[in-house]
């Protein structure tokens, strides 16, 4: 399968005649439906919010958001503000007269609003277009760290961010939820239909403080069909690492004392384990 | 671009970002522009504790509007409500809040930074954030 990613630069590739193809496809803009709707039940709004929309593009996503209540958008109609690379994309948007504010902006670049603005950030098919660098000043890791710190900060304490992207392979997925991380956001990846063809992958964001209690795995709490799987542990423990008092550490010891020539007890399968109490 | 958006805008540039001056951006030879939307009673109610109300006296006086008060106003002063059908009616406050903020655009013109005077064209209400290379 071609990725896009892989052709030209996103402001290149989706130029008039592939923003339109984009636009009016009707499988795109069911696909694209699905997955705003998805991402805003991640969400959770319960009234009227102001969403960043990172990657906008046409304004797909952004109909949906400005959608009324009764019209299935939940807590809508929202308020956003949507940024996008290509120009094209963004004039497709003007001519459907989407209601939000556009920007023609890279994501790469930071996000550049003021601390504690918005209330979520949404993300459709866009991030993984972080991962290429096109010029050799600068590197996707620092595109990826710009971005995550940038939305980071915009976001206002107990706010929550979904972005979906198509990552190409699992190293890229872990670079974009590490640099997440980085940032400060608590991360989950949600998978949808995983191993297949339309798999959809789901980066959940939290940010600390506010109304979201306990982990990332509260954000899908109550949520039907989906397991928790935690790779995340505790306090890492390096291998092979001495303790002191350890029996690693009395062998080592005893050793150090032989060389010198003193007198040491023989070593057995006893050495370096406790007495019982009972003794 | 909506009024109230340019209330949360700040420079792009990396190293205005520790500098007050970087907030608001001033906008320049602007075209306005009036689009009525639907009056969002919850979102107005939501939105104005975020409002940095100072930066909003100074962009009503550069864009030559009607100066607005010196204090944000009250949330309870943007509705009163009737007792007998349980309906809230928008107050001339909210309902000139709302003019302001979410149909008074920007069409066409300029916003500069305060801090580094790096200039960002506004076309068709779209604002062009992209930044040459070295200014990232």
């Amino acid at each position: 399968m071609s990725r896009p990613e892989d052709i030209l630069p996103p402001d290149l590739f989706y130029n008039d005649t592939e923003s339109r193809k984009y636009t009016t496809s009707s499988r795109i803009q069911t696909i694209q439906s699905s997955m705003t709707h998805r991402a805003l039940s991640l969400l959770s709004l319960t009234s009227p919010s102001l969403i960043l929309d990172i990657g906008c593009g046409s304004g797909l996503s952004g109909e949906i958001l400005s959608a009324s209540a009764s019209e299935g958008t939940p807590g809508g109609p929202h308020v956003w503000i949507g940024f996008d690379i290509s120009s094209s994309m963004l004039g497709i948007a003007l001519e459907k007269e989407v209601e939000g504010d556009l920007f023609l902006a890279d994501a790469g670049q930071g996000v550049p609003f003021r601390a504690g603005t918005f209330d979520a950030a949404i993300s459709i098919s866009a991030i993984q277009w972080l991962c290429n660098a096109e010029t050799s000043e600068e590197s996707p890791a620092g595109r990826l760290s710009r971005f995550f710190n940038g939305l980071y900060a915009s976001l206002r304490r107990g706010g929550r961010a979904v972005c979906q992207f198509y990552p190409k392979n699992d190293v890229q997925k872990k670079m974009i939820s590490a640099a997440a991380i980085k940032a400060g956001f608590g991360a989950g990846l949600l998978e949808d239909d995983e191993g297949t063809k339309n798999a959809k992958t789901y980066l959940v964001l939290t940010v600390g403080g506010g109304d979201v209690r306990g982990d990332i795995t509260s954000v899908v709490a109550g949520m039907e069909g989906v397991d928790v799987e935690d790779h995340r542990r505790g306090v890492p423990r390096k291998r092979g690492e001495e303790r002191k008092g350890g029996k690693q550490w009395i062998m080592r010891k005893k050793e150090q004392m032989e060389r010198k020539g003193k007198v040491v007890k023989t070593n057995s399968k006893y050495t370096g384990r406790k007495r019982r109490i009972a003794f | 671009m909506k009024l109230l958006t340019l209330n949360f805008l700040t420079c792009a540039i990396k190293t205005c970002k520790s500098s007050p001056l970087s907030f608001p951006l001033h906008p320049r030879e602007v075209e306005l522009e009036i689009l009525e939307t639907d009056y969002n009673a919850v979102f107005l109610r939501n939105i104005l504790p975020r409002l940095e109300w100072e930066a909003l006296r100074v962009l009503a006086g550069e864009l030559g509007l009607p100066s607005l008060p010196e204090s944000s106003p009250d949330v309870s002063s943007l509705s009163t409500s009737s007792e007998e059908d349980d309906s809230e009616t928008p107050t001339q406050v909210a309902q000139d809040l709302h003019r302001l903020l979410l149909e008074t655009c920007i069409k066409e013109g300029k916003l500069v930074c305060g801090c580094c005077g790096h200039e960002y064209a506004v076309k068709e209400g779209v604002a062009n954030f992209l930044l040459p290379g070295h200014l990232v």
